[in-house]
């Protein structure tokens, strides 16, 4: 982990929202979220499922499916870098089927999905699939070049005999295989950030540690920033500098990797932690967080995590939702047990 | 690809011997045959035949031999002089009579499949695009429109109102004044204005349907994982539209073709004898009626043939279409 100046922003993500306009009625799924990365930095999102965070990647790729989604606030500004004069370009200003924002996707953001099964579509081989990035991205290439380095990345990920596999089709390779033929598309253009979106959630546990390496390793070989996303706190750990978890479109904390493994601060950040398994923790019984998860169409009016927390203060933390404020440096907490720093 | 395709092929030899059977059965079973329906038109008209008049018939058609040997002398004739047998209600050879119809047949079925598509196609692919926009429920109000309305019925109306407003009849193939004529241009021309309103009203039986078939499958296409890659990557929509959820939707639709002709030639009866357009239709129904049993059974035998060969043909264009089927069988 190194500290970074402030002028190396990636991309600043600003109070975001992007609500989902159903017939059942309107679904906050990303109600205010900030956060900011690096270049180079890696961030972790943890939260349970429907919390928002594979909106939030979504969003900041301009793919979450509009409509029903709409973006109805907030800005996500992508810093160029010193080759484009460090322009700064807010995402969600561009027209999401314009030429602008898709020369973009690939190019500065990539992204690892969920499914490796369906992730690529079964009726073309990978190195097409994969070729069809580079070609649009880098038109400068020849076909020729466009297969070499499919080949180069293919191998770069792990897969044996690329040169024989670039003409497999997705049904042909196991889902390991798969997700290592997604990573190496993931990297075909070079991109400056890579949202990985649960990316071992459909895999082996044995597969899953794999893909994790292979994933930090090239992180630093290519010198990307990695968004995280997770449920799984052990593996986002593993992978980020710093850890953001999120509940029901909101942050509730935000922080160094160690310092929140440390000191947990916010109440859903400390059930969370109370019911991960340690190894050296004996014969603790877990503890389960009581309750379950408010509707996503009515939510509460104050704090939303307000009817499971333990230490709920009535009348001021159902009254409004409490703010973000920073406890220490770089550790911010959005609850009202805690005051900011003088 | 070429193993599968000839593994499909020599399956198809017990499949067609099946059906000539089949065919001959179904022909054979309605009590009667050509000659007691003839002393019975003959009857009904006053004349009264002997019993030696109607053995003497009996005989001359060959219809007092027992079943299996007028099936094995059909295929006989079939399989080794490619003669298909007479027909008694035309006086004809059925080959005449086929040679005359089947090709009409088959290409307004497959005109009137491709007009269908044409259509339906693009309009599943805006429909789905599009869901629930204001276009979305006018195609499908129309395409409920068109499931619903009987094509026969259409073909009368429309005849009605063409020849009501342009003082032009669509009905019959030629024009009476081409009828005799030799080909020319204007003669082919003739025919293909004629051929509009049947092509039209055959294909937009099948429409209304393709549009849903096309509508729902790419509806759930369009939510699948690769295509939100493939919007991730960069691609243009339309571009990443074709290239990868219509061609997975298009799969059905593919595999449809086989049963499409039958389909096709059971709808089209009441069309062609509204518009008077000699197809195998009609020729069937008359057949059927007056038991002229080797024409009917040729028709019965070609059209499964054709059905079966169809079959074939969406099976190797599915294949060819999606890899998954094609390495389906093949052991790594």
């Amino acid at each position: 982990m190194t500290s970074a100046s402030t002028n190396d922003k990636l991309i600043e993500v600003r109070d975001l929202r992007t609500y989902f306009y159903l017939y059942e009625g309107i679904v906050r799924a990303v109600d205010g979220v900030s956060f900011e990365i690096r270049q180079g930095r890696s961030l972790g999102v943890i939260g349970e499922s429907g919390c928002g965070k594979s909106v939030t990647a979504q969003s900041i790729m301009r793919i979450a499916p509009e409509p029903p989604a709409r973006h109805v606030g907030g800005e996500i500004l992508l810093h160029l870098g010193p080759n484009h004069n460090g322009e700064v370009i807010d995402m969600l200003k561009l027209d999401p089927r314009g030429e602008r924002i898709r020369s973009l996707r690939w190019k500065e953001i990539s992204m690892i999905f969920q499914e490796p099964m369906t992730s690529f579509s079964p009726l073309f081989t990978i190195g097409n699939q994969i070729g069809e990035a580079i070609q649009l991205h880098l038109p400068d290439l020849s076909k020729k070049q466009v297969r070499e380095r499919t080949i180069d990345l293919l191998g770069r990920v792990g897969i044996p005999q690329p040169k024989r596999l670039i003409d497999s089709y997705p049904h042909q390779l196991s889902g390991g295989m798969r997700q290592r033929a997604m990573i190496a598309m993931a990297l075909s253009c070079n991109p400056r950030l890579l949202i990985a979106d649960e990316p071992t959630t459909a895999l082996d546990v044995t597969i899953e540690a794999q893909i994790l390496e292979l994933i930090a390793n090239l992180q630093q070989e290519f010198n990307m920033a990695l968004m995280y996303i997770s449920h799984d706190l052990a593996v986002v750990s593993e992978m980020s500098d710093e850890i953001m978890v999120m509940y029901l479109g909101l942050v509730m904390e935000q922080a160094e990797t160690g310092e929140i493994f440390d000191h947990p601060l916010h109440p859903y950040t400390q059930a969370l932690w109370r019911s991960i398994p340690r190894v050296e923790g004996g014969q603790d019984r877990l503890v389960p967080i009581s309750g379950t998860l408010p509707s996503p169409y009515n939510l509460p009016k104050g704090c939303p995590f307000y009817s499971r927390c333990e230490h709920r203060m009535p009348g001021i933390c159902d009254a409004v939702r409490p703010p973000m404020i920073e406890v220490s440096p770089n550790h911010k907490v959005s609850c009202f047990l805690y005051k900011s720093e003088p | 690809m070429i193993a599968y395709i000839a593994r499909r092929i020599v399956t198809l030899i017990p499949i067609l011997f099946l059906i000539s059977v089949v065919s001959f059965v179904v022909i054979e079973l309605p009590p009667g045959d050509w000659v007691s329906f003839q002393i019975e038109s003959l009857r009904m008209s006053g004349v009264e035949l002997g019993q030696d008049e109607a053995d003497r018939l009996t005989r001359q058609y060959g219809l007092d031999k027992p079943p299996h040997e007028r099936y094995l002398r059909w295929m006989e004739n079939m399989i080794l002089h490619g003669n298909l047998g007479w027909s008694f209600q035309w006086n004809r050879p059925v080959n005449d009579l086929l040679s005359e119809r089947v090709p009409l047949t088959m290409a307004i079925s497959i005109a009137s499949l491709l007009l269908s598509w044409a259509i339906a196609i693009p309009i599943g692919i805006y429909s789905a695009t599009h869901q629930y926009s204001v276009w979305d429920y006018i195609f499908t109000f129309i395409g409920f429109i068109g499931l619903a309305t009987p094509g026969f019925l259409v073909a009368l109306v429309l005849a009605w109102v063409i020849f009501t407003t342009t003082g032009f009849s669509p009905l019959g193939l030629f024009s009476s004044e081409y009828l005799d004529a030799p080909w020319s241009i204007e003669k082919f021309l003739d025919m293909l204005k004629h051929l509009i309103l049947p092509l039209f009203i055959i294909g937009l039986g099948s429409t209304g349907g393709t549009i849903r078939v096309m509508r729902a499958n790419l509806l759930d296409e369009l939510k699948k994982q690769y295509v939100i890659t493939a919007r991730a990557k960069g691609l243009t929509e339309l571009k990443l539209l074709l290239k990868y959820p219509v061609r997975m939707a298009l799969n059905p639709i593919i595999s449809t073709v086989g049963w499409v002709l039958p389909g096709l030639v059971s709808g089209e009866v009441l069309v062609s004898i509204v518009l008077s357009i000699q197809t195998t239709g009609p020729l069937l129904l008359r057949a059927v009626l007056a038991q002229d049993m080797y024409l009917a059974g040729s028709i019965v035998m070609i059209l499964s043939t054709l059905t079966v060969i169809g079959t074939l043909l969406s099976d190797i264009l599915l294949a060819a279409m999606d890899p998954r089927i094609r390495y389906g069988g093949v052991k790594k």
